[in-house]
Protein backbone atom coordinates (compact mmCIF):
# COMPACT_ATOMS: atom_id res chain seq x y z
CA UNK A 1 0.00 0.00 0.00
CA UNK A 2 3.05 2.04 -0.17
CA UNK A 3 2.32 4.70 -2.60
CA UNK A 4 4.63 7.69 -3.82
CA UNK A 5 3.13 10.11 -1.56
CA UNK A 6 2.78 7.84 1.24
CA UNK A 7 6.44 6.70 0.67
CA UNK A 8 7.10 10.79 1.48
CA UNK A 9 5.48 11.02 4.38
CA UNK A 10 7.08 8.42 5.81
CA UNK A 11 10.40 9.61 5.26
CA UNK A 12 9.15 13.11 6.48
CA UNK A 13 8.19 11.45 9.48
CA UNK A 14 11.61 8.88 9.96
CA UNK A 15 13.62 11.88 9.28
CA UNK A 16 13.60 13.48 12.47
CA UNK A 17 15.01 10.49 14.08
CA UNK A 18 17.83 9.24 11.72
CA UNK A 19 19.08 12.84 11.45
CA UNK A 20 19.30 13.19 15.51
CA UNK A 21 21.08 9.68 15.88
CA UNK A 22 23.33 10.93 12.96
CA UNK A 23 24.51 14.01 14.74
CA UNK A 24 24.74 11.98 18.43
CA UNK A 25 26.77 9.11 16.88
CA UNK A 26 28.61 9.56 13.63
CA UNK A 27 29.39 13.04 13.81
CA UNK A 28 31.12 12.76 18.14
CA UNK A 29 32.89 9.60 16.35
CA UNK A 30 33.67 11.56 13.65
CA UNK A 31 35.68 13.95 16.22
CA UNK A 32 37.03 11.22 18.21
CA UNK A 33 38.62 9.54 15.15
CA UNK A 34 40.20 13.40 14.53
CA UNK A 35 41.38 13.69 18.13
CA UNK A 36 42.84 10.44 17.93
CA UNK A 37 45.78 11.69 15.59
CA UNK A 38 46.13 14.88 17.53
CA UNK A 39 48.61 16.08 20.38
CA UNK A 40 45.50 17.50 22.32
CA UNK A 41 45.73 18.30 25.78
CA UNK A 42 42.73 20.04 27.94
CA UNK A 43 46.27 22.23 30.07
CA UNK A 44 48.01 23.41 27.43
CA UNK A 45 44.82 24.66 24.82
CA UNK A 46 46.29 25.96 21.60
CA UNK A 47 49.06 23.33 21.22
CA UNK A 48 47.24 21.16 19.55
CA UNK A 49 49.52 19.82 16.48
CA UNK A 50 48.85 16.52 14.58
CA UNK A 51 50.66 13.46 15.47
CA UNK A 52 49.53 10.94 13.29
CA UNK A 53 49.00 7.75 14.91
CA UNK A 54 51.21 8.45 18.09
CA UNK A 55 48.57 8.40 20.58
CA UNK A 56 47.90 4.94 19.27
CA UNK A 57 51.29 4.06 19.53
CA UNK A 58 50.95 5.26 23.36
CA UNK A 59 47.79 3.60 23.94
CA UNK A 60 48.31 -0.28 22.21
CA UNK A 61 52.34 -0.40 23.76
CA UNK A 62 50.96 0.83 27.31
CA UNK A 63 51.44 -1.34 29.89
CA UNK A 64 48.17 -0.42 31.07
CA UNK A 65 46.37 -1.27 28.09
CA UNK A 66 47.21 -4.59 28.51
CA UNK A 67 46.22 -4.78 32.01
CA UNK A 68 43.00 -2.69 31.29
CA UNK A 69 42.08 -5.51 28.20
CA UNK A 70 43.13 -8.10 30.31
CA UNK A 71 40.61 -6.85 32.36
CA UNK A 72 37.86 -6.46 30.42
CA UNK A 73 37.74 -9.67 28.53
CA UNK A 74 38.38 -11.65 32.18
CA UNK A 75 34.89 -9.66 33.96
CA UNK A 76 33.08 -9.87 29.96
CA UNK A 77 33.93 -13.78 30.31
CA UNK A 78 33.26 -14.95 33.19
CA UNK A 79 30.15 -12.52 34.01
CA UNK A 80 28.74 -14.30 30.72
CA UNK A 81 29.47 -17.95 32.22
CA UNK A 82 28.03 -17.11 35.22
CA UNK A 83 25.09 -15.28 33.79
CA UNK A 84 24.24 -17.88 31.06
CA UNK A 85 24.71 -21.04 33.28
CA UNK A 86 22.59 -19.41 36.46
CA UNK A 87 19.90 -18.74 33.79
CA UNK A 88 19.34 -21.64 31.70
CA UNK A 89 19.07 -23.55 35.47
CA UNK A 90 17.19 -20.52 37.06
CA UNK A 91 15.36 -20.54 34.07
CA UNK A 92 14.25 -24.52 34.16
CA UNK A 93 14.05 -24.03 37.96
CA UNK A 94 11.16 -20.88 37.02
CA UNK A 95 9.38 -23.64 34.54
CA UNK A 96 8.43 -25.91 36.43
CA UNK A 97 4.92 -25.48 38.76
CA UNK A 98 6.25 -23.76 42.30
CA UNK A 99 3.99 -22.89 44.75
CA UNK A 100 4.05 -18.96 43.95
CA UNK A 101 5.65 -18.91 40.95
CA UNK A 102 4.73 -15.78 40.32
CA UNK A 103 6.08 -13.59 43.09
CA UNK A 104 9.20 -15.71 43.19
CA UNK A 105 10.24 -14.61 39.36
CA UNK A 106 9.60 -11.06 40.45
CA UNK A 107 12.04 -12.13 43.28
CA UNK A 108 14.51 -13.44 40.97
CA UNK A 109 14.38 -10.38 38.69
CA UNK A 110 14.48 -7.72 40.83
CA UNK A 111 18.33 -7.31 40.92
CA UNK A 112 18.10 -6.13 37.11
CA UNK A 113 15.75 -2.93 38.06
CA UNK A 114 18.75 -1.99 40.80
CA UNK A 115 20.49 1.33 39.95
CA UNK A 116 24.30 0.24 39.38
CA UNK A 117 25.69 2.65 41.91
CA UNK A 118 23.59 1.45 44.33
CA UNK A 119 24.02 -2.19 43.64
CA UNK A 120 27.73 -1.87 43.84
CA UNK A 121 27.83 0.28 47.38
CA UNK A 122 25.47 -2.25 48.71
CA UNK A 123 27.80 -4.99 48.05
CA UNK A 124 30.49 -3.66 48.65
CA UNK A 125 29.53 -2.55 52.19
CA UNK A 126 26.59 -4.41 53.81
CA UNK A 127 28.00 -7.33 52.30
CA UNK A 128 31.47 -7.67 51.60
CA UNK A 129 33.03 -5.21 54.16
CA UNK A 130 35.98 -7.19 55.82
CA UNK A 131 34.93 -6.67 59.35
CA UNK A 132 31.05 -5.38 59.77
CA UNK A 133 29.78 -6.91 56.24
CA UNK A 134 27.48 -9.85 56.17
CA UNK A 135 29.79 -12.48 54.45
CA UNK A 136 32.56 -11.51 56.76
CA UNK A 137 30.27 -12.64 59.57
CA UNK A 138 29.03 -15.97 57.61
CA UNK A 139 32.84 -17.40 57.30
CA UNK A 140 33.50 -16.14 60.85
CA UNK A 141 30.49 -17.82 62.25
CA UNK A 142 31.80 -20.93 59.97
CA UNK A 143 35.12 -20.44 61.47
CA UNK A 144 37.19 -19.30 58.29
CA UNK A 145 38.84 -16.20 57.51
CA UNK A 146 36.75 -13.23 56.27
CA UNK A 147 38.19 -12.17 53.08
CA UNK A 148 39.04 -8.43 52.53
CA UNK A 149 37.36 -8.49 48.81
CA UNK A 150 38.34 -4.64 47.86
CA UNK A 151 42.14 -5.34 48.45
CA UNK A 152 42.65 -8.89 48.17
CA UNK A 153 40.37 -10.13 45.14
CA UNK A 154 38.99 -6.58 43.94
CA UNK A 155 38.08 -7.99 40.33
CA UNK A 156 35.83 -10.66 41.89
CA UNK A 157 33.94 -8.48 43.86
CA UNK A 158 33.31 -6.79 40.89
CA UNK A 159 32.55 -9.98 38.68
CA UNK A 160 29.92 -11.01 41.17
CA UNK A 161 28.07 -7.60 41.53
CA UNK A 162 28.08 -7.37 38.08
CA UNK A 163 26.99 -11.26 37.66
CA UNK A 164 24.18 -10.42 40.26
CA UNK A 165 23.05 -7.49 38.42
CA UNK A 166 22.93 -9.20 34.76
CA UNK A 167 21.71 -12.52 35.80
CA UNK A 168 17.82 -11.69 35.75
CA UNK A 169 18.19 -11.03 32.29
CA UNK A 170 19.52 -14.28 31.26
CA UNK A 171 16.65 -15.81 33.59
CA UNK A 172 13.85 -13.46 31.74
CA UNK A 173 14.86 -14.07 28.19
CA UNK A 174 15.48 -17.67 28.69
CA UNK A 175 12.32 -18.26 30.64
CA UNK A 176 10.68 -16.49 27.66
CA UNK A 177 12.29 -19.22 25.27
CA UNK A 178 11.85 -21.98 27.23
CA UNK A 179 8.10 -21.25 27.62
CA UNK A 180 7.75 -21.55 23.93
CA UNK A 181 9.17 -24.87 23.72
CA UNK A 182 6.96 -27.59 22.33
CA UNK A 183 5.52 -29.77 25.37
CA UNK A 184 3.94 -32.14 22.94
CA UNK A 185 8.18 -32.78 21.74
CA UNK A 186 8.81 -33.21 24.95
CA UNK A 187 6.47 -35.63 26.18
CA UNK A 188 7.03 -37.61 22.78
CA UNK A 189 10.81 -37.88 23.89
CA UNK A 190 9.51 -38.82 27.21
CA UNK A 191 7.12 -41.77 25.86
CA UNK A 192 10.10 -42.69 24.03
CA UNK A 193 12.06 -43.34 26.93
CA UNK A 194 14.37 -40.53 26.98
CA UNK A 195 15.50 -39.54 30.55
CA UNK A 196 15.53 -35.92 32.09
CA UNK A 197 19.35 -35.61 31.05
CA UNK A 198 18.91 -36.32 27.35
CA UNK A 199 15.75 -34.76 27.21
CA UNK A 200 17.65 -31.18 28.21
CA UNK A 201 21.06 -31.90 26.07
CA UNK A 202 18.45 -33.07 23.03
CA UNK A 203 15.18 -30.90 22.87
CA UNK A 204 15.73 -28.21 25.36
CA UNK A 205 19.11 -26.75 24.54
CA UNK A 206 19.27 -26.73 21.07
CA UNK A 207 16.04 -24.74 21.46
CA UNK A 208 17.58 -22.69 23.87
CA UNK A 209 20.13 -21.64 21.65
CA UNK A 210 19.17 -18.96 20.00
CA UNK A 211 18.51 -17.33 22.67
CA UNK A 212 21.65 -18.23 24.12
CA UNK A 213 23.47 -16.12 21.59
CA UNK A 214 21.04 -13.35 21.98
CA UNK A 215 21.81 -13.01 25.55
CA UNK A 216 25.31 -13.67 25.27
CA UNK A 217 26.03 -11.00 22.45
CA UNK A 218 23.50 -7.98 23.93
CA UNK A 219 24.87 -8.68 27.62
CA UNK A 220 28.58 -8.66 26.02
CA UNK A 221 28.03 -5.40 24.52
CA UNK A 222 27.10 -3.84 27.74
CA UNK A 223 29.01 -5.59 29.75
CA UNK A 224 31.95 -4.14 27.57
CA UNK A 225 31.53 -0.81 28.97
CA UNK A 226 31.03 -1.46 32.71
CA UNK A 227 31.72 1.76 34.69
CA UNK A 228 29.77 2.71 37.39
CA UNK A 229 30.25 -0.25 39.62
CA UNK A 230 33.89 0.46 39.38
CA UNK A 231 33.69 4.32 39.52
CA UNK A 232 32.05 4.42 43.39
CA UNK A 233 33.81 1.21 44.47
CA UNK A 234 37.45 0.56 43.63
CA UNK A 235 38.12 3.77 41.46
CA UNK A 236 40.05 1.39 38.77
CA UNK A 237 42.51 -0.34 41.64
CA UNK A 238 43.88 -1.03 43.78
CA UNK A 239 46.84 -0.26 41.16
CA UNK A 240 45.11 -1.10 37.84
CA UNK A 241 43.83 -4.35 38.94
CA UNK A 242 39.86 -3.67 38.34
CA UNK A 243 40.57 -0.74 35.34
CA UNK A 244 38.87 -2.13 32.69
CA UNK A 245 39.04 -0.63 28.70
CA UNK A 246 36.13 2.17 29.59
CA UNK A 247 37.62 3.16 32.84
CA UNK A 248 40.85 3.63 31.53
CA UNK A 249 39.45 5.79 28.78
CA UNK A 250 37.42 7.73 31.24
CA UNK A 251 40.87 8.45 33.44
CA UNK A 252 42.58 9.97 30.76
CA UNK A 253 39.85 11.97 29.39
CA UNK A 254 38.50 13.27 32.23
CA UNK A 255 41.35 13.27 34.80
CA UNK A 256 44.43 13.36 33.06
CA UNK A 257 42.67 15.59 30.46
CA UNK A 258 44.61 13.88 28.27
CA UNK A 259 42.32 14.48 24.97
CA UNK A 260 44.31 12.73 22.25
CA UNK A 261 45.30 9.65 23.56
CA UNK A 262 41.22 8.90 25.58
CA UNK A 263 40.13 9.30 21.82
CA UNK A 264 42.45 6.75 20.58
CA UNK A 265 41.38 4.50 23.93
CA UNK A 266 37.47 5.55 23.04
CA UNK A 267 38.10 4.06 19.50
CA UNK A 268 40.21 1.02 20.42
CA UNK A 269 36.54 -0.33 22.27
CA UNK A 270 34.53 0.96 19.42
CA UNK A 271 36.64 -1.49 17.26
CA UNK A 272 36.28 -4.52 20.06
CA UNK A 273 32.38 -3.77 20.45
CA UNK A 274 32.12 -3.65 16.66
CA UNK A 275 33.33 -7.16 16.72
CA UNK A 276 30.26 -8.69 18.78
CA UNK A 277 28.32 -6.34 17.03
CA UNK A 278 28.41 -7.16 13.49
CA UNK A 279 27.09 -10.91 14.81
CA UNK A 280 24.40 -9.62 16.90
CA UNK A 281 23.04 -6.97 13.96
CA UNK A 282 23.40 -9.87 11.03
CA UNK A 283 20.97 -12.03 13.96
CA UNK A 284 18.68 -9.13 14.48
CA UNK A 285 18.46 -8.81 10.69
CA UNK A 286 17.73 -12.40 9.76
CA UNK A 287 14.93 -12.33 11.93
CA UNK A 288 13.26 -9.10 11.17
CA UNK A 289 13.08 -10.95 7.41
CA UNK A 290 10.95 -13.98 9.17
CA UNK B 1 10.38 -32.78 33.39
CA UNK B 2 8.64 -32.53 36.63
CA UNK B 3 5.37 -33.43 35.15
CA UNK B 4 4.93 -37.25 37.19
CA UNK B 5 6.31 -35.57 40.64
CA UNK B 6 4.81 -37.11 44.02
CA UNK B 7 3.05 -34.20 46.28
CA UNK B 8 6.34 -35.06 48.37
CA UNK B 9 8.18 -34.01 45.47
CA UNK B 10 6.63 -30.74 44.37
CA UNK B 11 6.78 -29.98 47.86
CA UNK B 12 10.58 -30.54 48.09
CA UNK B 13 11.15 -28.25 44.96
CA UNK B 14 9.39 -25.43 45.93
CA UNK B 15 10.93 -25.11 49.22
CA UNK B 16 14.34 -25.69 46.90
CA UNK B 17 13.20 -22.68 44.32
CA UNK B 18 12.20 -20.45 46.96
CA UNK B 19 15.48 -20.74 48.97
CA UNK B 20 17.66 -19.97 45.50
CA UNK B 21 15.31 -17.30 44.85
CA UNK B 22 15.32 -15.68 47.87
CA UNK B 23 19.28 -15.84 48.19
CA UNK B 24 19.32 -13.80 44.80
CA UNK B 25 16.62 -11.19 46.72
CA UNK B 26 18.78 -11.21 49.97
CA UNK B 27 21.01 -7.86 49.17
CA UNK B 28 17.80 -5.82 48.01
CA UNK B 29 15.81 -7.32 51.64
CA UNK B 30 19.18 -6.62 53.72
CA UNK B 31 19.48 -3.35 52.31
CA UNK B 32 15.66 -2.64 53.20
CA UNK B 33 16.47 -3.59 56.49
CA UNK B 34 19.02 -2.28 57.45
CA UNK B 35 17.35 1.40 56.65
CA UNK B 36 15.41 0.66 59.62
CA UNK B 37 18.40 0.61 62.22
CA UNK B 38 20.10 2.80 64.00
CA UNK B 39 24.06 3.34 62.39
CA UNK B 40 25.45 1.24 65.37
CA UNK B 41 23.32 -1.89 64.68
CA UNK B 42 23.93 -1.79 60.76
CA UNK B 43 27.81 -2.39 61.42
CA UNK B 44 26.89 -4.56 64.61
CA UNK B 45 28.53 -8.02 64.79
CA UNK B 46 26.37 -10.66 64.88
CA UNK B 47 24.07 -8.70 62.47
CA UNK B 48 20.08 -8.40 63.97
CA UNK B 49 17.49 -9.34 62.22
CA UNK B 50 14.64 -8.44 63.60
CA UNK B 51 14.78 -7.22 67.06
CA UNK B 52 15.93 -4.18 66.85
CA UNK B 53 14.72 -0.65 67.29
CA UNK B 54 12.83 -0.06 63.85
CA UNK B 55 13.65 3.35 63.41
CA UNK B 56 12.54 6.03 61.06
CA UNK B 57 15.63 8.61 61.36
CA UNK B 58 17.65 7.82 58.67
CA UNK B 59 14.86 8.48 56.07
CA UNK B 60 14.31 12.47 57.79
CA UNK B 61 17.91 12.64 58.14
CA UNK B 62 18.95 11.74 54.21
CA UNK B 63 16.44 14.27 53.75
CA UNK B 64 17.73 16.84 55.78
CA UNK B 65 21.22 16.78 55.68
CA UNK B 66 21.44 16.09 51.47
CA UNK B 67 18.47 17.44 49.99
CA UNK B 68 17.70 14.33 48.87
CA UNK B 69 14.50 15.40 46.96
CA UNK B 70 16.05 18.01 44.74
CA UNK B 71 17.96 14.46 43.30
CA UNK B 72 15.27 12.71 43.05
CA UNK B 73 13.44 15.19 40.99
CA UNK B 74 16.52 15.86 38.88
CA UNK B 75 15.49 11.86 38.38
CA UNK B 76 12.33 12.15 37.85
CA UNK B 77 12.31 14.94 35.10
CA UNK B 78 15.51 13.69 33.36
CA UNK B 79 13.75 9.60 32.90
CA UNK B 80 10.10 11.82 31.87
CA UNK B 81 11.14 14.68 29.92
CA UNK B 82 13.92 12.18 27.77
CA UNK B 83 11.28 9.63 27.55
CA UNK B 84 8.32 12.22 26.44
CA UNK B 85 10.94 13.68 23.66
CA UNK B 86 11.65 10.09 22.70
CA UNK B 87 8.37 9.49 22.10
CA UNK B 88 8.15 12.61 20.12
CA UNK B 89 10.71 11.32 17.63
CA UNK B 90 10.17 7.70 17.54
CA UNK B 91 6.28 7.68 17.19
CA UNK B 92 6.17 9.14 13.57
CA UNK B 93 9.51 6.88 12.74
CA UNK B 94 8.11 3.70 13.97
CA UNK B 95 4.59 4.73 12.67
CA UNK B 96 5.92 5.44 8.99
CA UNK B 97 8.50 2.08 9.10
CA UNK B 98 5.81 -0.62 10.10
CA UNK B 99 2.91 1.43 7.90
CA UNK B 100 4.27 2.18 4.80
CA UNK B 101 8.00 0.31 5.06
CA UNK B 102 10.71 1.20 1.85
CA UNK B 103 13.26 -0.46 0.83
CA UNK B 104 15.15 1.00 2.95
CA UNK B 105 13.63 0.41 6.28
CA UNK B 106 15.11 -2.38 7.21
CA UNK B 107 18.59 -0.62 6.62
CA UNK B 108 17.69 2.29 8.79
CA UNK B 109 16.18 0.08 11.82
CA UNK B 110 19.50 -1.89 11.69
CA UNK B 111 21.70 1.15 11.43
CA UNK B 112 19.54 2.94 14.06
CA UNK B 113 20.51 -0.41 16.24
CA UNK B 114 23.87 -0.37 15.60
CA UNK B 115 24.03 3.02 17.04
CA UNK B 116 23.33 1.82 20.09
CA UNK B 117 25.88 -0.89 20.12
CA UNK B 118 28.55 2.21 20.34
CA UNK B 119 30.29 2.04 23.85
CA UNK B 120 30.23 5.38 25.40
CA UNK B 121 32.93 5.90 26.11
CA UNK B 122 33.80 6.43 22.05
CA UNK B 123 31.94 8.96 21.97
CA UNK B 124 32.63 10.72 25.69
CA UNK B 125 35.62 13.20 24.97
CA UNK B 126 33.78 14.87 22.08
CA UNK B 127 30.25 15.13 23.93
CA UNK B 128 32.13 16.09 27.26
CA UNK B 129 33.59 18.74 25.05
CA UNK B 130 30.72 20.44 23.36
CA UNK B 131 28.86 20.15 26.40
CA UNK B 132 31.81 22.28 28.07
CA UNK B 133 31.67 24.83 25.22
CA UNK B 134 28.07 25.36 24.81
CA UNK B 135 27.34 25.37 28.91
CA UNK B 136 25.21 22.25 29.37
CA UNK B 137 27.47 20.81 31.55
CA UNK B 138 25.30 19.82 34.46
CA UNK B 139 22.09 21.20 32.72
CA UNK B 140 18.94 19.05 32.76
CA UNK B 141 18.58 20.16 29.18
CA UNK B 142 21.52 18.25 27.93
CA UNK B 143 21.18 15.82 30.33
CA UNK B 144 17.48 15.50 28.79
CA UNK B 145 19.15 15.18 25.38
CA UNK B 146 21.64 12.64 26.00
CA UNK B 147 19.38 10.06 27.83
CA UNK B 148 16.85 10.90 24.77
CA UNK B 149 19.52 10.19 22.12
CA UNK B 150 20.70 7.10 23.85
CA UNK B 151 17.58 5.10 23.83
CA UNK B 152 15.91 6.64 20.84
CA UNK B 153 16.68 3.37 18.77
CA UNK B 154 15.31 0.92 21.66
CA UNK B 155 12.19 3.24 21.55
CA UNK B 156 12.17 3.25 17.87
CA UNK B 157 12.46 -0.29 17.36
CA UNK B 158 10.26 -1.40 20.31
CA UNK B 159 7.47 0.91 19.31
CA UNK B 160 7.94 -1.00 15.25
CA UNK B 161 7.85 -4.27 16.80
CA UNK B 162 4.13 -3.27 18.26
CA UNK B 163 3.09 -1.36 15.26
CA UNK B 164 3.86 -4.61 13.39
CA UNK B 165 1.48 -6.15 14.95
CA UNK B 166 -1.66 -3.64 14.33
CA UNK B 167 -3.59 -5.68 11.08
CA UNK B 168 -3.43 -3.21 8.16
CA UNK B 169 -6.86 -4.71 7.05
CA UNK B 170 -8.58 -2.46 9.55
CA UNK B 171 -7.30 0.39 7.92
CA UNK B 172 -8.81 -0.61 4.73
CA UNK B 173 -11.86 -1.56 6.35
CA UNK B 174 -12.06 1.81 8.31
CA UNK B 175 -11.47 3.79 4.72
CA UNK B 176 -14.28 1.80 3.31
CA UNK B 177 -16.39 3.37 5.55
CA UNK B 178 -14.97 6.46 5.17
CA UNK B 179 -13.24 7.48 7.70
CA UNK B 180 -10.87 10.49 6.75
CA UNK B 181 -7.00 9.93 7.80
CA UNK B 182 -7.47 11.77 10.91
CA UNK B 183 -9.81 10.27 11.86
CA UNK B 184 -8.60 7.05 10.86
CA UNK B 185 -5.54 7.38 13.08
CA UNK B 186 -7.45 9.17 16.61
CA UNK B 187 -10.29 6.35 16.54
CA UNK B 188 -8.72 3.41 14.79
CA UNK B 189 -4.90 2.99 15.27
CA UNK B 190 -4.18 5.21 17.97
CA UNK B 191 -6.28 2.92 20.28
CA UNK B 192 -4.69 0.02 19.48
CA UNK B 193 -1.48 1.58 20.17
CA UNK B 194 -1.68 2.81 23.15
CA UNK B 195 -0.69 -0.48 24.93
CA UNK B 196 2.86 -0.77 23.17
CA UNK B 197 3.38 3.01 23.70
CA UNK B 198 3.00 2.93 27.39
CA UNK B 199 5.02 0.36 27.52
CA UNK B 200 7.94 1.44 25.62
CA UNK B 201 7.59 4.54 28.04
CA UNK B 202 7.59 2.35 31.00
CA UNK B 203 11.09 0.66 29.62
CA UNK B 204 12.28 3.99 28.39
CA UNK B 205 11.78 5.44 32.09
CA UNK B 206 13.85 2.21 33.87
CA UNK B 207 16.60 2.69 31.58
CA UNK B 208 16.97 6.67 31.93
CA UNK B 209 16.87 6.18 35.44
CA UNK B 210 19.26 4.01 35.95
CA UNK B 211 21.70 4.88 33.25
CA UNK B 212 24.82 5.81 35.43
CA UNK B 213 27.50 6.60 32.35
CA UNK B 214 26.59 10.05 31.29
CA UNK B 215 24.52 10.67 34.21
CA UNK B 216 28.43 10.64 36.15
CA UNK B 217 30.44 12.29 33.48
CA UNK B 218 28.10 14.96 32.86
CA UNK B 219 26.89 16.26 35.96
CA UNK B 220 28.02 18.01 39.47
CA UNK B 221 25.35 19.41 41.35
CA UNK B 222 22.44 21.45 39.61
CA UNK B 223 21.27 18.65 37.40
CA UNK B 224 22.54 15.41 39.22
CA UNK B 225 20.32 12.84 39.96
CA UNK B 226 19.78 9.93 42.26
CA UNK B 227 22.72 7.88 40.45
CA UNK B 228 25.04 10.65 41.40
CA UNK B 229 24.00 10.88 44.33
CA UNK B 230 24.41 7.21 45.73
CA UNK B 231 27.46 7.42 44.24
CA UNK B 232 28.17 10.73 46.34
CA UNK B 233 28.40 8.01 49.35
CA UNK B 234 31.28 5.77 48.15
CA UNK B 235 33.64 8.32 50.09
CA UNK B 236 31.64 8.62 53.17
CA UNK B 237 33.14 10.17 56.91
CA UNK B 238 31.77 8.35 59.60
CA UNK B 239 29.02 5.35 60.13
CA UNK B 240 26.94 5.80 56.97
CA UNK B 241 25.20 2.59 56.42
CA UNK B 242 21.39 2.88 57.41
CA UNK B 243 21.63 6.44 55.90
CA UNK B 244 23.04 5.23 52.29
CA UNK B 245 20.39 2.12 53.14
CA UNK B 246 17.75 4.19 53.49
CA UNK B 247 18.84 6.98 50.64
CA UNK B 248 19.00 3.51 48.32
CA UNK B 249 15.94 1.98 49.25
CA UNK B 250 14.22 5.52 47.97
CA UNK B 251 16.03 5.62 44.73
CA UNK B 252 15.20 2.05 43.58
CA UNK B 253 12.05 1.30 44.35
CA UNK B 254 9.42 3.05 42.30
CA UNK B 255 11.96 1.53 39.39
CA UNK B 256 11.51 -1.48 41.06
CA UNK B 257 7.76 -1.90 40.77
CA UNK B 258 7.62 -0.09 37.01
CA UNK B 259 9.75 -2.66 36.47
CA UNK B 260 8.08 -5.98 38.07
CA UNK B 261 5.20 -4.39 35.70
CA UNK B 262 6.53 -4.28 32.97
CA UNK B 263 9.01 -7.70 32.69
CA UNK B 264 7.37 -9.10 29.72
CA UNK B 265 7.99 -6.02 27.77
CA UNK B 266 11.47 -5.69 28.89
CA UNK B 267 12.31 -8.78 26.95
CA UNK B 268 10.83 -7.40 24.00
CA UNK B 269 13.11 -4.06 24.31
CA UNK B 270 16.09 -5.26 25.32
CA UNK B 271 16.26 -8.30 22.85
CA UNK B 272 15.15 -5.94 20.05
CA UNK B 273 12.47 -8.42 19.21
CA UNK B 274 14.69 -11.75 18.81
CA UNK B 275 13.42 -13.28 21.57
CA UNK B 276 9.47 -13.26 21.85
Amino acid sequence: MSTRSSTLTGRIMSAPSIIALFLWMIVPLGMTIYFSFLRYNLLSPGMEEWVGTLNYEFFLTDPAFFASLANTLLLVGSVLVITVVGGVLLGLMLDQPIFGRGILRLLVIAPFFIMPTVNALVWKNLLMHPVSGMFAWIANSLGFQSIDWFSEAPLTAIIIMVSWQWLPFAVLILLTALQSLDRDQKEAAQMDGAGPVSIFFYITLPHLSRAITVVVLIETIFLLTVFAEIFVTTGGGPGLATTNIAFLVYTQALLQYDVGGASAGGIVAVVLANIVAIFLIRLIGKNLDR
Amino acid sequence: MENKQTPLGHIGFSIFAWIVGLLIFFPIFWMVLTSFKTELEAVSIPPSFISFDWTLENYAEVQARSDYFRFAMNSVILSVGSTLVGLLFAVPCAWAMAFNPTKRTKDALLWMLSTKMMPPVGVLVPIYLVFRDWGLLDTRFGLIMVLFLMNLPIMVWMLYTYFKEIPSDILEAARMDGATLPKEIIFVLLPMAVPGIASTMLLNIILAWNEAFWTLNLTTADAAPLTAFIASYSSPEGLFWSKLSAASTLAVAPILIIGWFSQKQLVRGLTFGAVK
